[in-house]
């Protein structure tokens, strides 16, 4: 992929750019365009990455399983994600969305399907339909893009709990309130292929999510959005480790509390604006284990009670400049019956530390399309407890048809 | 048992259409349309501004609140144009509104209305944040007001039937009302034809091709790149070079580019409200215009406003 026609893609970008945007039609001016004027909107995202860990050590953390792809970014230089989003009205009822990302997974590039949904437009009553591949609405964070993340890496609960965002293949139903206050209530079905979820190919739909949303302007200068949210998802052999895997079959069901506040002065956040979030996580998972399925077949019975929380604040001094802090934290109770050392059983049954985490973070935007960010972050969520100090150095251009982010 | 049974009445009654006799819902996505509807459409509507006039209208978020009062409006007017692009589209995916989407009567988009200046023959990220469907602050011209007018009026008319007698009646009025106040608007602004300026975003082409006054330059390097201390000086020596009387910028705008500007050039900085209520003189529309064109002139008198 690396081999992409740059002048193709320009073209590309280009046209899409004079193409048919959400809520216009052709002008006369544009009339020469027509032939490019129904292709879709496209915005190609840049990230690339510069990390530094003092700490070599397994990225574990103690009393969690983790899903794939939760390490932490690739130390060194590497070009992190390379995302691109095509989205379009499909016709008068449907609007269609895609993300597809490329990935450096040692060495090799991968293409990850990150979204590919469709969505209703123009059901009665307030309601809304969505089908496919999703980033669900369950949190606050867990929708919103990467390259839209206040730092350079999720939560801690996001990475233990989610494997840093929960996207899977189903369908999801919302309805937003006839009121002037947001009153938003929806529920998602899907496969259960990700992370808290995954394992086996099954019939059903192990995977259930309902979530309400509830938001406002406090005055003309600051507005916020609470959520609660509930994921139940039946796991059968989930897979989780990264050289030797263990398999949970059983039930898991997280439960989020969340809150945002914003804040700008009359509104306006060109000079200066602040965001404080905050999520706090709750999951039981009750089951059975296996370490090491396909040799060591090591069996074991489980029962965890595992919570977390993380509150950050983002504050935009001047224009164009924005420093964050973070606090994370975790914490876990769980009975393993057979918790062998030297086995993810072992570092699951170790209910001694406390992860946590603190961070601190700038990020100088030259346009709304482009942002680079120095962060640094104390991290104490190994299993040996010990400090790791945690630098990246970021950046995240966006090519092409504009952004529209969510609140 | 009752509860429960009070609990599906308020489903029921949440899920049922609003009442046929209640004023049309009004979604407006700029200050300007939001008063430009409330004067066409009286008691008939029930007006919401989504932005206020000390917002920049290119950086507002699709708020939880956009999101709940487009869920319930019959209409939205707004500039469109790409103006809203960073926010409006949200609603439509996530405001659950089958009346209000591209092509339904629920859309008015008033750059439709209007010939559309700066349309770029050449796109390309690297002139800065430009519109691809022209510049899109076309409320600075009141005679654009007056066409948008018209056609405002012609769609209130066909969403709201019953009421259509009125809002044809009241948009007669309005364009008499305005029609008379662009001519005693042109006679004030006389002196301010072929005057040079300094605008701080590409806010006024509209309001400039009305006067007559021709832009100088802008303290943004490019279309929504802030000012830097570089290209200010750059703007003091084209100043020596093609000196311009005044520096103009918007309500929502900081000030410290223009007032350091104003400072070592001696020319005056000149703050409009650019939209309906951004300053205590601009309440309405015709006020608006009233406090544009006074204080330009108080500009060109050498008094700088703010």
């Amino acid at each position: 992929m690396r081999n992409f026609d740059t002048l193709a893609v320009r073209h590309w970008l280009h046209a899409s750019v004079c193409g048919l945007s959400f809520f216009a039609v052709v002008t006369p001016a544009l009339a020469a365009d027509a032939g490019n004027a129904f292709n879709p909107k496209i915005s190609l995202v840049l990230q690339g990455n510069f990390a530094n860990y003092d700490d070599k050590s397994p990225q574990l953390i103690p009393g969690f399983l983790l899903g794939n792809e939760s390490g932490l970014r690739s130390a060194g230089l590497s070009l992190d994600e390379t995302e691109l989003a095509i989205e379009s009205n499909i016709d008068d009822l449907f609007h269609g969305w895609a993300t597809i990302s490329l990935a450096n997974d040692n060495g090799k590039t991968t293409v990850n399907v990150e979204e590919a949904f469709i969505n209703t437009l123009t059901l009665p009553y307030g309601l809304a339909g969505k089908g496919g591949r999703f980033f669900s609405d369950i949190g606050y964070l867990n929708r919103i893009h990467s390259h839209a993340w206040d730092f350079a890496d999720q939560p801690l609960v996001y990475r233990a709990f989610l494997a840093n965002q929960y996207a899977d293949d189903g369908v999801q139903l919302k309805w937003v309130a006839p009121l002037d206050l947001f009153v938003e209530v929806g529920g998602e079905l899907a496969r259960g292929g990700a992370f808290p979820g995954g394992g086996d190919y099954r019939a059903g739909v192990p995977s259930k999510s309902v979530f309400v949303h509830v938001g406002d302007d406090l005055n003309a200068s600051s507005s916020y959005r609470a959520g609660l949210s509930y994921l139940r998802i039946d796991d059968d052999k989930r897979r989780s480790g990264q050289d030797v895997e263990t398999a949970f079959s059983g039930r898991t069901g997280t439960a989020i509390a969340d809150f945002v506040y914003k804040w700008a002065p009359n509104g306006n956040p060109t000079i200066h604006n602040a965001i404080l979030a905050s999520e706090v996580f709750y999951r039981t998972e009750s089951g059975a284990l296996v370490f090491d399925p396909n040799t060591r077949a090591i069996n074991s019975n489980y029962h965890g009670h595992q919570s977390g929380f993380y509150v950050q604040g983002i504050y935009q001094f001047a224009p164009q400049w924005r420093v964050g802090l973070r606090y994370d934290r975790l914490q876990s109770s769980n009975v393993v019956s057979n918790p062998v050392p030297g086995t993810a059983l072992e570092t699951l049954a170790d209910n001694g530390h406390d992860p946590q985490r603190e961070t601190v973070m700038i990020d100088w935007s030259h346009s709304e399309f482009s942002r680079i960010r120095l962060q640094y972050n104390r991290d104490e969520s190994r299993p040996n407890g010990r400090v790791d100090n945690q630098v990246y150095l970021q950046y995240i251009f966006a090519l092409g048809s504009h952004p529209a982010h969510q609140f | 048992m009752r509860r429960i049974l009070s609990v599906a009445a308020l489903i029921a009654a949440c899920f049922s259409m609003a009442p046929a006799s209640a004023a049309l819902k009004v979604f407006a996505c700029e200050p300007e349309w939001a008063a430009l509807t409330q004067e066409l459409g009286g008691k008939n509507v029930d007006v919401y501004a989504a932005t206020t006039a000390l917002q920049d209208p290119h950086q507002v978020q699709a708020r939880p609140s956009l999101i709940a009062r487009f869920r319930s409006a019959d209409l939205a007017v707004c500039t469109g144009a790409e103006l809203e692009i960073g926010w409006f589209p949200l609603l439509f995916q996530n405001g659950a509104n089958p009346r209000i989407q591209p092509g339904k009567l629920g859309l008015f988009e008033a750059y439709n209305y209007v010939t559309m200046l700066e349309v770029p023959t050449h796109l390309d990220r690297s002139e800065g944040d430009i519109h691809p469907y022209g510049n899109p602050h076309l409320q600075t011209d009141p005679h654009n007001i007056a066409r948008i007018a018209v056609a405002l009026t012609k769609r209130l008319a066909e969403l709201d039937r019953d009421n259509a007698a009125d809002y044809t009646a009241r948009g007669q009025d309005f364009q008499q009302r305005w029609t008379l106040a662009i001519a005693k608007w042109e006679a004030q602004a006389a002196p301010l034809k072929g005057v040079a300026a300094l605008s701080q975003h590409k806010s006024w082409n509209y309001l400039y091709d009305w006067l007559g006054i021709h832009e100088t330059g802008t303290l943004e390097p490019k279309p929504g790149i802030p000012p830097s201390a570089a290209h200010l000086e750059d703007l003091i020596d084209l100043q020596k070079r093609t000196p311009a009387k005044l520096i103009v910028y918007a309500a929502y705008q900081d000030s410290k580019a223009a007032d350091f500007l104003a400072q070592k050039t001696g020319i005056p900085a000149v703050k409009l409200p650019f939209t309906v209520g951004a300053t205590d003189d601009s309440g309405d529309l015709f006020k608006l215009f009233d406090a544009t064109i006074a204080r330009l002139l108080a500009g060109l008198a050498g008094k700088g406003s703010s």
